[in-house]
């Protein structure tokens, strides 16, 4: 008996998914690695790649706190991640340093303060799965946690796409018309504070940083249109979502680490066609 | 169009604005400007023209005094669309991932429903004002892939889309070539005809009676204001520039106004001359014709 290639490959992605776990770290990596597609586009356009990095860590003391005072986490998660963007542009406003500098600072300072009340506090929590995340390791309530925060976020990204695109493009054409350009700007930063809470218990804080730079990058090199750069970066996204969380099963490998590992890899690609297509050109 | 929109006018009224290093480069300034105006704004450098032009944008907020739009306050004429503004330089990333269209239907967004889905009559209104600035066939370039006095026309035609009453240019004419440049004034002569309020700055002295019915002379504050005949006039040009000016004076026999078919050429090698004409102090304005040399 032969086996036709495409046959081959249909029961290579299908059975794993038999398991239940591989079909919810499924549904989880889609939904974030959709949402973290779109705000990457945004990110990556803005110079604000560094913006995810900082949220994210910052999100650590949060999480730490929010089982102290016995809220959940993640709103413990998401008050320090927003707090810790608006101080970043609180102090960047106020004084003569670069923003870039005023992240490091600021991101680093609340993640080493969450380190420490993390050791202190004797807390439920494995440290390597709000590092690392823990895909395969979630549950249907975890699912539907991140799919409230991940399809609203995703809706509004979309709905509201060109008023934030004007927003990072030219900010001062954007109040000449009378746009809310402080409720763009704030909104942009709940969106990313949002997208990395939901993201949390599936790649965790360290993790999502790629997630919030690869896919915009992506497609921020193959085109020249907006909406294509949206739609690649979340088609990207999402392919590597799912051949990353399949990959992982077949290989007995961590889930997160290997989608990222193959989003990279599509960006890697994405510089060679990039650079093939213009020495063609040249 | 310009039905049940309000009476264009700035009205500015003894504003004084401060930057944060204690530079006041703008001290008591006032003035008003009514419709069907194209009005200059002529002063040196850094006598204060687009700290004035901010101000009026609500970028800066005067530390005294008040600018109204339209009789309303800065932020509800611009929520209504009532104001366009293009700046001295734009200050933006040259490699986003936009094309010349995208940038002009920018301009229309005031126009749009919450989503920004372009209607008909927005996508003529981009046509148009590309067609008249003369960049409609680089309307898919990527917005980085074009020369400087491109790049400005670009955002001149977002100014236009947004089809507002108002328009404030700082400085327009520099970096853009003759024609461009005329192309420019009948659009705004056009816009004037049409009841808008025009408010250009301008360091192109020769162009400014030629197109301009009122002129502001600032340095830090109105030095003189009204219209170009009695306002646009030597003595208060030296006032406004102080020894800053190129001056060229011919005089005696050669400008006779008679059979004499001798010509008195000017060539300046960037912006064209301010050339007055007459007896002192009743000189009038000269517009020689632009020909170029062959
Ligand atoms: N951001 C700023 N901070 C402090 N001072 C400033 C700032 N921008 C401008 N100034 C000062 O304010 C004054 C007016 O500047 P402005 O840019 O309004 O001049 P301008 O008339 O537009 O000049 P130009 O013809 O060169 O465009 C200048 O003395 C300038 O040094
Ligand atoms: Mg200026």
């Amino acid at each position: 008996m032969t086996w036709s290639a495409p046959a081959w490959l249909w029961s290579w992605f299908i059975d794993p998914l038999a398991h239940g776990f591989m079909q919810r770290g499924l549904v989880v990596a889609v939904l974030v690695g959709a949402v973290c597609a779109l705000l990457s586009c945004y990110l990556v356009l803005k110079g604000w790649a560094l913006m995810g990095d900082a949220v994210s860590h910052a999100v650590l003391p949060g999480i730490v706190i929010a089982h102290v005072i016995q809220i959940p986490l993640a709103i413990g998660a998401f008050a320090a991640g927003l707090g810790c963007a608006i101080a970043t542009g609180y102090i960047k406003s106020n004084s003569r340093i670069k923003e870039d500098a005023v992240m490091g600072i600021v991101f680093s300072g609340l993640f080493a303060l969450g380190l420490v009340l993390f050791v202190k506090v004797e807390t439920d929590q494995h440290l390597n799965h709000i590092l690392f995340g823990n895909m395969l390791g979630v549950q249907w309530p975890d699912v539907l946690e991140a799919a409230l925060i991940a399809v609203p976020a995703i809706v509004i990204v979309i709905a509201k796409r060109r008023d934030l695109l004007l927003y990072c493009f030219d900010p001062t054409h954007a109040r000449a018309i009378g746009l809310p350009v402080g409720t763009l700007h704030f909104g942009l930063l709940t969106l990313l504070a949002l997208t990395i809470v939901a993201s949390l218990k599936a790649v965790g804080i360290i993790l999502v940083i790629a997630m919030l730079i690869a896919p915009g990058a992506i497609g921020y090199l193959l085109t020249k249109r907006f909406d294509a750069m949206l739609a690649i970066a979340a088609a990207a996204a999402i392919g590597s979502s799912v051949v990353g969380t399949i990959l992982s099963f077949h290989i007995d490998g961590a889930t997160g680490p290997t989608i990222v590992v193959v989003q990279s890899a599509l960006f890697v690609l994405a510089v060679m066609i990039k650079r093939g297509g213009r020495s063609a050109n040249a | 169009m310009m039905r049940d929109r309000p009476t264009p006018s700035i009205e500015v009224n003894d504003i004084t604005v401060s930057y944060s290093n204690g530079v006041a480069a703008v001290r008591n300034a006032t003035f008003e400007l009514g419709p069907s105006t194209i009005c200059a704004l002529v002063g040196i450098n850094g006598s204060g023209k687009s700290t004035l032009f901010k101000t009026i944008m609500g970028f800066l907020t005067p530390s005294a005094g008040s600018v109204r739009i339209a009789g309303l306050p800065v932020k509800a004429a611009l929520r209504q669309g009532l104001v366009a503004y293009v700046p001295q330089s734009e200050e933006v990333d040259w490699n986003f991932p936009v094309l010349v269209e995208d940038v002009v239907m920018m301009g229309r967004y005031g126009h749009m429903n919450v989503l920004r889905i372009p209607a008909k009559a927005d996508r003529a209104a981009v046509d148009q004002a590309l067609d008249r600035v003369g960049m409609s066939e680089y309307r898919t370039r990527q917005i980085g892939e074009l020369s400087g006095g491109q790049k400005k026309r670009v955002f001149l035609a977002r100014a236009l889309a947004q089809g507002s009453e108002i328009v404030l240019l700082d400085e327009p004419f520099t970096g853009v070539d003759v024609k461009t440049e005329s192309a420019i004034i009948d659009l705004l002569r056009a816009m004037r005809d049409e009841g808008r309020l025009m408010f250009v700055s301008t360091h192109n002295l020769g162009s400014v009676p030629d197109f301009c019915d009122q002129v502001v002379l600032f340095n830090r504050t109105v030095l003189a204001y009204g219209p170009t005949a009695t306002t646009f006039t030597e003595a208060n040009l030296a006032q406004a520039f102080g020894g800053l000016l190129r001056h060229v004076r011919l005089s005696g026999p050669d400008l006779h106004d008679d059979a004499d078919q001798r010509r008195v050429t000017v060539l300046t090698d960037d912006e064209r001359p301010l050339v007055l004409y007459g007896e002192r102090d009743q000189e009038k304005h000269v517009n020689p014709d632009r020909s170029e040399t062959p």
